[in-house]
């Protein structure tokens, strides 16, 4: 470890501190139906959406029309998105004439892209046309990314509301989210990217003769367009198989700290949209100093691990070691431009948030490493997290903070002046429940079936590790992988199609009811016997509700992974 | 709201959001940086004597002793920029620790008793990283320069003159681009025939 | 605190009391009663299995026996223990229901025929509405009210309280409860309650728990455990595909065990022990709730209505002086005063009458029978005095009567007397307001003293405000209640009183409409209002508070509106209510994190000891150095189910409560409980492991 790497983690985090406020309070003018400075030019698309859809924009919703119209809006444009990849043959865009995509594979895809997960069990550059990247797979960069923040939206509506029984209005929420918010910072983005070095073309793929006299072909494409929201909506599904270690993906050390501060930036300042809506702008600031103390944490345990490298690599020959000309370290599957601390640190933050966007292979870091996305993705991608699904996962947890340390004051639970009870609870621990069943019991099953174990890449621990990411990435909606396992097979298909659809809808579904609970609440004042949720105290014990939660639950598995393999990995042994 | 009209108002949003979205937003980007960016958003390529030799951004794999090497790659066939991929070798996996080994074995004749920096030993992420590390520039330059018939301060000051440090001397590592430093020698001390 | 010997003087670990706990808690091992128990049903079930696995390998003589024969033994102990948890936060109520059962003997009742004939009838024979007498010596046969009478009843067989207390027809007093029995003096009752229903049987069916139904922050937290067990229900079960896949596949038993463990037996084996204990302790200050939810409700309480007499100040006021208005003498406001008084039986009445009597030697007149009338004091005209309609007899012998005009002598609020004054078309003299004003500002209660149309002057009553009520309620303060004294009293008089006293806020000159107001308002900003009452006219107000606590003195109709009743009839155990609804709270609380953050501890025990074989290098997970992989499964198991018999005390006394704000109160309950909880397995765990290890056990 370095002190310059050190800064540069030090000066990402200052980033995404200092956008959290400015861009909090702008979501919450957004959603709160306030004008905003965008609002001469947004509004009158807004109402053309509003005219051409037939959306009454007054009307309120409760939780139940709220999801049904959240499902309804899912299910088509799932629906869409598979068969545009069916059918991509025959649609324009199409310069390397790519044909249709297999349907097991079309599945999983669509399941991935409309979940936010953005698995990608195909090769980009080798199987989608430029149409079906841009207005299928781009396409739901965006709504799956809108869809996540007006979850989260409703979720603090519902805190804040006084006895109303109504969240707000999925259709409105939606398409401010995505045209006020999304692609104005989308589009502000992907010139960014391109002024790196991101291509930007619909041009069919450059064959050159390289200096030796080989000939190497060069994939292109609509890149810069998908990867500003890929990073913004905390999506993380690349236009190519390397992701964003793809030199056209993310080609400078500055769109790499903006690959980053995207992912961040929406989550981060959700936080403050939540203490904006609820009146208590220092409760949105506790919420923001656990998750950054998670952050932290994390990135610490994997810039450390990477650093200090793999003492088989030492006997192999490598110096691992640090110096002026280089970043020594555990080097296999990273690129040289961002060494080894910033793959360490975007290794986190693509997994802290729910995106999945890699700028190294996950599969082949060191065994602690590998540990910490395994575990942000976990401990339900809190940390920040995706866009919405990290402020109303972070909520679900506080509600369980709420509720067990809540009775320790002597008090029924209350949040922000919301009383806690059984419903809540219980909508609580379903989530939760359900998060664990599809991660364990999927992964158990392929454990020990030749469908799963089949395959795996890497012998040993390893291999276990790679099925129990492969469905902990599925069922958290993140995307990333341990990239070895050969996952585009029908039982993978199958099963992570359907991990991550349970785990986006049983993740976002009970926190709507929830949400529907807590808006017909009386809200209760606020006294000197009420529980504080503003203090460090709190963040302390939201980190340890999230820390031991997910623990409890992962720690056997993840003893018999990464746990095991980092004493087999000092103690030399190969497998 | 019905569910049947809830159904089409979900159906006419996807098909307005996706026209907005998935059509205009990219479309609109592509002809904006086509016209503002013209060359970065077409993946940078470079030509020599009017031919394409590459994209500045693409690594591109050097096997003659004359030239700097690039780092490993894993692609199916490597350095195919068509097919991008990593080894996903895990820490313990034998394969890694062979592959290592061989890599430093075929590297060790180039400078002698120096320690083989990692990076030129470990495979890349996206099988044609553009850079090695000063460290791995700097350890391949006896050869060169052996080959090149030059001496190795010149070498070496060519490296130097294309390493490119940390940007605003905070972000990334110091990196050398291993096309643009070859088409550089080739320029300064052209190969011998 | 009062606490009454007779009944409540129970240690915790009582013989008897354990005996039948002892005993009932094998009889709790029927899978119906366990089902009710989510957490310890899965232990259960689990040691079912680990039985049934152990006689196969008996049987087949494989196996490692001793071993597993230690682990399913502790697994049953497990379940054992938290039953007997249970039975013994039972066994207390149980024995206080003994004692109240002999109080309901079999009675005979005098009953009153349709032709006023008395007839007798065994007690279970009455029905509502039916009227028995009862004279003195004979108990009481069921609850009713005096319709006629008055007499003195011994109610310690409820109340624990051996003073007899006074009960007479009319007003509110007048309520009776079935069990007690009548001292002096001969009632008519009219039974209020058909037999099973009555107060006594409430008392019992609460006490023995029979009538228990989970409060809604113990069903919260039941949904809670039950997920947190099937959490750990799936990781462990999932486990054995990846030991399977590691090349380490487990035993039934390291797997149950593991379980066991890890779901939360200690809070799930003691929660309802907690719930019954609360209730037990407000029993034991003598409070009856009526449902578990009004206790958790008086943790919750945002607002205390408490009423100042008797409550704040001593029940007692003292008049100090006699202020008249100008114009009148100290002798004629001092008689006046002692008319208006002299049939006064409040201690400010016989106050007055002594001051008049013993400083002033004011002497009323004397009068034939009759000659006067008492108006009392209600809360509407919230005045008292005399109407003499008759002559007054002057000297001696009677020969001779002079005829005096009527005298109407009223004595009250300064409103109230103003009121009573312009409605005789009198003038009230601008001198009075200062008098009234300078009493009530010093804190006293100015009682003004009229005769007629005219007012003479001013009663200075003192209040005295009882010891230590101001660090109490600075206490409640901290603990984020506001309390709001409710006062006849001018508002001047209420504010220095309630100044003197601490008190947040007061609603003076309150009448039952203002005090239902008053609630209302507060319940419409979201808080919860807890208050007492005993008089019909607190009914309303009572039912409406979210916690009302009846005292046992009081009406039939209050009692029956509160959802508490205090048989103390001691309106400042509100504030000991709250502090038990609190307590009742953290315990659940505290214990629940103890038992979570226990796992932290489990698994680094149970986790290297099961893969520690097939991975050698584990053992660095082994931070407890635990001798041998048998020695920590075993040790974490034992741990695991002493540490239910452990917490059995604290489950039936609570955690220990003390007043402050939710921050201060959180930060050490989460350093106790929360860290507590992650570092003391630890240190409990090795032991048992050396003990393990020094006998040979593993």
């Amino acid at each position: 470890m370095t002190l310059n790497g050190w800064l540069q983690i030090l000066f990402f985090l200052a980033t995404v501190a200092l956008v959290t406020r400015p861009l909090g309070a702008y979501m919450a003018r957004v959603f709160n139906g306030e004008p905003t400075w965008l609002a001469p030019v947004v509004r009158p698309c807004e109402r053309l959406v509003f005219r051409l859809t037939g959306v009454d924009e007054q009307h309120e919703m409760r939780w139940t029309e709220y999801a049904v119209s959240l499902l309804l809006f899912s299910i088509v444009s799932m629906l869409v998105l598979y068969a545009m990849q069916r059918l991509q043959a025959f649609l324009p865009w199409n310069p390397q004439h790519f044909p249709a995509v297999a349907p097991d594979l079309a599945f999983n895809t669509a399941a991935s892209f409309t979940t936010n997960t953005n698995w990608q069990a195909y090769s980009g550059e080798s199987t989608m046309s430029y149409f079906t990247q841009m207005a299928g797979l781009a396409y739901h960069n965006f709504v799956s990314a809108a869809v996540g923040l007006a979850v989260a939206i409703a979720f603090v509506r519902g805190i804040a509301a006084r006895e109303r029984g109504t969240i707000g209005n999925f259709w409105v929420d939606l398409v401010r989210g995505t045209l006020y918010i999304l692609l104005p910072i989308a589009i502000v983005g992907a010139l960014f990217l391109v002024s790196q070095g991101v291509v930007q073309n619909l041009r069919a793929y450059d064959t050159v003769h390289t200096v030796e006299g080989a000939v190497q072909t060069i994939a292109q494409g609509p890149v810069a367009s998908q990867e500003a929201i890929k990073q913004f909506g905390t999506n993380g599904g690349g236009f190519f198989n390397a992701n964003s270690a793809h030199p056209f993906e993310n080609p400078t050390p500055l769109s790499n700290w903006f690959a980053m501060f995207a992912i961040f930036a929406i989550p981060s300042a959700l936080t403050y949209t939540l203490g904006r809506m609820t009146g208590s702008q220092r409760h949105g600031w506790a919420v923001w100093a656990a998750m950054a103390f998670l952050f932290v944490a994390g990135v610490t345990t994997a810039y450390w691990a990477e650093a200090r490298g793999n003492p088989l690599l030492t006997s192999a020959g490598a110096d691992q070691t640090v110096s002026a000309l280089s970043s020594g370290g555990n080097m296999e599957g990273k690129e040289v431009r961002f060494g080894i601390a910033n793959t360490a640190l975007f290794a986190t933050v693509t997994t802290d948030a729910s995106c999945g966007a890699v700028n190294g292979w996950h599969d082949s870091f060191t065994a602690l490493g590998g540990l910490v996305p395994l575990a942000n993705i976990q401990l339900s991608e809190v940390v920040f997290g995706g866009v919405g699904a990290g402020m109303y996962g972070v909520l679900v947890y506080i509600i369980l903070a709420v509720f067990i340390a809540g009775l320790m004051v002597g008090r029924t639970p209350e949040y922000l002046g919301k009383k806690i009870q059984a419903f809540e609870v219980q909508m609580a621990m379903l989530t939760v429940l359900v998060f664990s069943l599809v991660i364990l019991a999927f992964t158990a099953v392929s454990s020990v079936t030749t469908h799963g174990t089949a395959g795996i890449f890497n012998a040993g621990p390893h291999g276990l590790s790679e099925l129990l990411y492969a469905y902990s990435s599925a069922a958290g909606n993140n995307g990333s992988a341990f990239g070895g396992l050969s996952a585009n097979t029908l039982w993978f298909n199958t099963t992570l199609g359907l991990t991550m659809l349970i785990g986006r809808f049983f993740m976002l579904i009970p926190p709507l009811a929830i949400a529907g609970s807590l808006s017909r609440k009386k809200l209760v004042p606020e006294s000197s016997g009420t529980f504080p949720v503003t203090t460090p105290l709190f963040s302390g014990l939201l980190v340890g509700v999230i820390v031991i939660v997910g623990a409890l639950t992962f720690f056997p598995a993840l003893s018999l992974g990464p746990v095991v393999e980092h004493f087999l990995m000092q103690s030399g042994q190969v497998f | 709201m019905s569910l049947a009209r809830n159904l089409l108002v979900a159906t006419l949003m996807t098909v307005v959001t996706t026209l907005l979205l998935g059509v205009l937003y990219p479309l609109g980007i592509t002809a904006v940086s086509q016209l503002a960016f013209r060359d970065k958003a077409n993946g940078q390529l470079i030509a020599r004597n009017g031919v394409t030799v590459g994209s500045r951004l693409i690594g591109q794999g050097f096997s003659k002793p004359g030239y700097f090497h690039s780092r490993p790659s894993a692609t199916s066939t490597p350095y195919d920029a068509a097919n991008s991929a990593g080894s996903q070798y895990g820490p313990t996996n034998r394969k890694l620790v062979d592959a290592v080994r061989a890599n430093v074995a075929s590297v060790r004749g180039d400078n002698p008793g120096a320690p083989v920096p990692v990076d030129l030993v470990t495979t890349s992420a996206s099988g044609f990283d553009p850079h090695i590390s000063p460290a791995a520039a700097l350890f391949q330059v006896p050869r060169v320069a052996r080959e090149r018939h030059a001496s190795e301060s010149d070498v070496r000051a060519l490296v130097s003159a294309h390493t490119e440090g940390r940007t605003f001397g905070l972000l990334g590592e110091p990196r050398v681009n291993v096309l643009e430093l070859n088409l550089a020698l080739d320029d300064r001390f052209p190969p011998s025939r | 605190m009062a606490t009454h010997p007779k009944t409540h003087a129970l240690s915790i670990w009582d013989p008897h009391i354990v005996r039948r706990a002892s005993i009932d808690a094998l009889r709790k091992l029927h899978p119906r009663t366990m089902a009710r128990n989510p957490v310890m049903f899965v232990v259960e079930i689990g040691s079912v299995l680990a039985t049934w696995r152990l006689a196969q390998g008996i049987l087949s003589g494989s196996g490692h026996v001793g071993f597993e024969l230690q682990i399913t033994g502790w697994l049953w102990l497990t379940v054992l223990f938290a039953n007997f948890a249970e039975a013994m936060a039972e066994g207390r109520g149980k024995a206080q229901a003994d004692t109240l059962r002999r109080a309901r003997t079999e009675t005979v009742a005098n009953r009153e025929g349709a032709d006023g004939m008395l007839e007798q009838v065994p007690a279970p024979g009455l029905r509502k509405g039916d009227v028995v007498r009862v004279t003195a010596g004979e108990v009481i046969p069921v609850d009713g009210e005096i319709i006629e009478g008055v007499a003195s009843v011994d109610e310690s067989a409820i109340t624990g309280e051996s003073a007899p207390v006074i009960r007479e027809s009319g007003g509110d007093r007048s309520a009776v409860t079935g069990g007690t029995r009548v001292l002096s003096d001969w009632i008519r009752v009219r039974i209020t309650a058909n037999p099973g229903e009555t107060f006594l049987d409430r008392m019992i069916s609460l006490v023995e728990g029979a009538a228990r139904q989970k409060t809604p922050n113990e069903i919260a937290l039941n949904i809670l455990l039950a997920g947190l067990t099937i959490v750990f229900l799936i990781a462990v079960i999932t486990l054995q595909p990846f030991a399977v896949y590691s090349g380490a596949p487990q035993s039934l038993f390291v797997l149950i065990s593991l379980l066991v463990c890890l779901i939360p037996t200690t809070i799930g084996g003691l929660l309802s022990a907690i719930g019954i204990a609360g209730m037990d302790r407000l029993v034991q200050h003598n409070v009856l709730a009526m449902s578990g939810r009004a206790v958790e409700a008086a943790g919750d309480v945002h607002t205390l209505l408490l009423d100042k007499t008797g409550t704040i100040t001593l029940g007692n006021r003292q008049a100090s002086d006699f202020l008249p208005l100008p114009g009148v003498s100290q002798a004629r406001l001092a008689e006046a005063a002692l008319l208006a008084s002299l049939p006064d039986e409040t201690p400010e009445g016989r106050s007055i009458v002594s001051l008049a009597r013993e400083t002033y030697r004011a002497q009323g007149p004397r009068f034939a029978e009759g000659d006067m009338t008492f108006v009392p004091f209600t809360a509407q005209t919230r005045m008292s005095g005399v109407d003499l309609r008759l002559a007054a007899a002057v000297g001696h012998g009677g020969s001779t009567t002079t005829l005096v005009p009527s005298r109407a002598i009223r004595k009250g609020a300064a409103d109230a007397i103003d009121r009573w004054v312009r409605a005789q078309e009198g003038q009230v003299p601008a001198q009075l307001a200062p008098i009234v004003e300078r009493v009530a500002r010093a804190g006293g209660t100015p009682l003004v003293v009229a005769e007629g149309a005219e007012p003479l002057g001013v009663i200075h009553l003192k209040d005295i405000v009882k010891s230590g009520m101001r660090e109490r309620f600075a206490h409640l303060r901290a603990m984020g209640i506001k309390t709001v004294m409710i006062t006849g009293d001018n508002p001047l008089t209420a504010a220095a009183i309630a100044s003197e006293a601490g008190v947040d806020d007061f609603l003076a000159q309150a009448t039952p409409e203002d005090k239902m107001t008053l609630i209302k308002r507060e319940q419409a900003e979201g808080k919860l209002v807890a208050m007492t009452g005993d008089g019909t006219n607190d009914a309303p107000a009572l039912a409406q508070a979210d916690v009302g606590v009846a005292m046992n003195t009081g009406t039939q109709a209050a009692k029956e509106a509160g959802n508490m009743v205090d048989l103390d009839s001691n309106p400042t155990k509100l504030i000991e209510i709250v502090e038990i609804g609190k307590q009742l709270l953290i315990t659940r609380g505290a214990l629940t994190t103890f038992s979570i953050a226990n796992d932290l501890a489990k698994y680094f025990a149970i986790i290297p000891a099961m893969f520690v074989v097939a991975f050698p290098h584990l053992q660095a997970l082994n931070i407890m150095r635990l001798q041998t992989p048998e020695s920590a499964i075993l040790s974490a198991v034992i741990f695991n189910a002493l540490i239910i018999i452990a917490l059995v005390p604290l489950a039936l006394r609570g955690v220990k409560y003390r007043p402050a704000g939710a921050a201060a109160l959180l930060r050490r309950n989460l350093l106790v409980y929360g860290l507590g909880g992650i570092l003391f397995p630890f240190l409990g765990i090795k032991a048992i492991d050396l003990i393990v290890a020094a006998l040979g056990l593993a």
